[in-house]
């Protein structure tokens, strides 16, 4: 088989893959719309919150006015919404039910199965969440003003950041291979992005040492990155030096991926598939 | 990849074992465990030989735990074994290369692999663009496969709104799409009606037939095998007891048949003629005044049929094999008394 017809396979498998996914998430629809709910009611939370603290503290907080935070926490929720994965919540189901054998045994890598997956659940649910979006900056009289460098440079900072976000995910989804109960680290690592990745505020609001953690590790660069490079906070340099680091996180990612991967198919396989 | 006389399936010294955890109950045993853990060796199977030719439909009976899934398991590429020599086709399982994945199947009887909330048509859509099977081809399969499963209009529904067996039917299909030349199947007719695990076997069968796929098969319901499967490979604690053909198992492991004599009523006992006409008091089984049931060893039956048929007056005489079922309690009956592999673990392990 030449690499043309795998590559043809491939596209062909994804392709089907989004068409069989999208027919399941409108076969629930009630609970996609719950879903969504609770994807936009967080950003909501905190939109709410700091607008208000903003108000209160005479018009802004460290140089953030009201329609700043409005501007910041909107966009964050349409990013977030658009990176956010949930693949570790489902491998420990997956491994103890035995689900997962059947995907080792098509010829097809199963992250394909989860990129398709994902996303297709995210242009389905992005639907709802553009709307959303508009009412919302236009409800909190938003600051959004980028230039066409802002908007075109996001675009890739956006990709990236999608990319990253599940490589590095998808990964720590595999200790569901070695520990049978993996909820306790999805919770470690469901409140570090929360904090490092600028869904409880934007980053520069924090102390230098937690803004130097959350760009040291991959968290900034999985959600805050594209939302600053947005909202025009970052210099030309800034964002290309950014675009870099997020291809050298997603570089490293995949190294990781591969080599947890087949240790942890290597240990599955060993124990009683 | 494989030449005509080499095996379709190869396995040479075969292990398989797990560490298990083990610890008593209680809570004592339970913190204990948070510092000292120990981990208890169970061998699931202990050093297989098999070869399996191409297109031969293969039984593989045990009890539960004797270590038929794990090595259905191994065979498919799900497992690792701790030793030992597997080829499939030529490849090695667990290295489960595309080539290898396209040209077999697992199809588990307690498991669905088809998306449980759409459309069956669609997960087998699916199914088709993972194993690049050409559309023309596909759709002659497809149709063929509905044909013999008798699937008419449940590829519409999705595989939730379909009973037990009409769903074991549509795995079938979703699996053979690819058109897999070696079939793994694991308690296929498991919680089945009868006619619905007829229709399963005879499908098996008219399988093979057509497409001259390397079969094995785990069933707990001898029927199963017995229409089935001219060989039969039985495994009992991980290890080999038996590989060949089915009536050899039962001359092998049941020497014995059973006669039953019915009777004209007769006036007086005649247990004493019995007993004097069979010549050993461990052949009979019962008597009674119409009717008579003796084991006799195989050698004896017909000395010992015609004694009976001249002395008595008999209206009725049949000699039959041991039901299969019963030639298998037997055998695992036989090896557990021996003790020979009591070490080894009984509880599943997969």
């Amino acid at each position: 088989m030449t690499r043309a017809d795998r590559v043809g396979g491939l596209r062909d498998a994804y392709r089907a893959k989004f068409r069989t996914e999208i027919a399941l998430q409108f076969a629930y629809r009630g609970a996609l719309a719950i879903w969504l709910l609770g994807l936009l009611l967080g950003p909501i939370v905190y939109l709410v919150v700091w607008t208000t603290v903003a108000r209160s503290q005479g018009g802004a907080v460290a140089g953030f006015s009201a329609g700043d935070f409005a501007a910041y926490f909107t966009v964050l929720m349409v990013v977030n919404q658009l990176t956010f994965t949930w693949h570790f919540y489902e491998f420990e189901w997956r491994v103890r039910n035995g689900f997962f054998s059947p995907l080792l045994l098509r010829p097809i890598h199963p992250v394909h199965n989860d990129i398709a997956e994902n996303l297709s659940f995210k242009l389905l649910t992005f639907t709802g969440v553009a709307p959303v979006a508009l009412l919302l900056l236009v409800a909190f009289d938003a600051s959004l003003q980028p230039s066409a460098w802002h908007i075109i440079a996001f675009v890739p900072a956006l990709m990236l950041a999608m990319a990253l976000r599940f490589l590095v995910e998808w990964t720590i989804a595999l200790a569901a291979f070695w520990l049978t109960r993996v909820s306790a680290l999805n919770q470690a690592y469901t409140v570090a992005l929360l904090f490092l990745s600028g869904q409880v505020a934007p980053l520069v609001l924090f102390p230098p040492a937690v803004q130097a953690a959350a760009s040291i590790l991959p968290f900034r660069w999985m959600v805050s990155f594209p939302v600053e490079t947005l909202l025009g906070q970052l210099s030309g340099e800034a964002v290309l030096v950014g675009l870099g680091v997020q291809i050298a996180w997603i570089a490293l990612a995949l190294v990781m991926l591969r080599l947890v991967w087949r240790l942890g198919v290597r240990r599955y396989s060993a124990v009683g598939a | 990849m494989t030449s005509h006389d080499e095996p379709v399936i190869a396995v040479r010294g075969l292990r398989k074992t797990y560490q298990v955890p083990e610890r008593e109950g209680g809570l004592r045993a339970a913190t204990g465990s948070l510092f000292r853990r120990r981990t208890r060796e169970v061998i699931a199977v202990a050093g297989i030989d098999l070869t399996v030719a191409s297109g031969e439909i293969v039984g593989f009976l045990g009890p539960n735990g004797a270590g038929k899934t794990t090595t259905l398991k191994v065979l498919s590429g799900l497992l690792h074994p701790t030793s030992g020599e597997v080829r499939v086709m030529g490849y090695v399982p667990w290295e489960r290369p595309s080539a290898f994945l396209r040209r077999m199947t697992l199809i588990m009887g307690q498991r669905n692999q088809l998306s449980w909330d759409i459309p069956v048509i669609d997960s087998f859509e699916l199914n088709r663009a993972i194993f690049q099977v050409p559309r023309d081809e596909y759709r002659t399969r497809l149709s063929e496969l509905v044909e013999l499963l008798d699937l008419g209009d449940l590829i519409r529904k999705p595989i939730r709104n379909l009973s037990l067996g009409e769903r074991m039917k549509c795995e079938f299909a979703g699996s053979l799409l690819h058109r897999p030349e070696v079939l793994f199947l694991d308690e296929p007719t498991i919680g089945l009606d009868v006619t619905m695990q007829r229709r399963i076997r005879g499908f098996i069968e008219r399988y093979n037939e057509r497409t001259g796929a390397t079969t094995l098969l785990t069933s707990h319901y001898m029927a199963d095998v017995e229409a089935l499967c001219r060989r039969v490979i039985v495994i009992h604690h991980g290890r080999l007891l038996y590989d060949g053909d089915l009536s050899g198992l039962v001359s092998r492991f049941s020497p014995y048949k059973t006669i039953v004599l019915d009777l004209e009523p007769a006036e007086d006992s005649i247990e004493g003629l019995v007993h004097e006409l069979v010549g050993n008091e461990r052949w009979i089984v019962s008597v009674g005044q119409e009717r008579v049931t003796l084991r006799v060893p195989r050698s004896e039956t017909t000395g010992v049929t015609t004694r009976l048929l001249t002395a008595l007056s008999v209206i009725d005489l049949v000699v039959e094999e041991p039901a299969i079922d019963e030639v298998i309690d037997l055998v695992f009956a036989t090896t557990a008394e021996s003790g020979e592999l009591a070490e080894a673990s009984t509880d599943d392990p997969s």
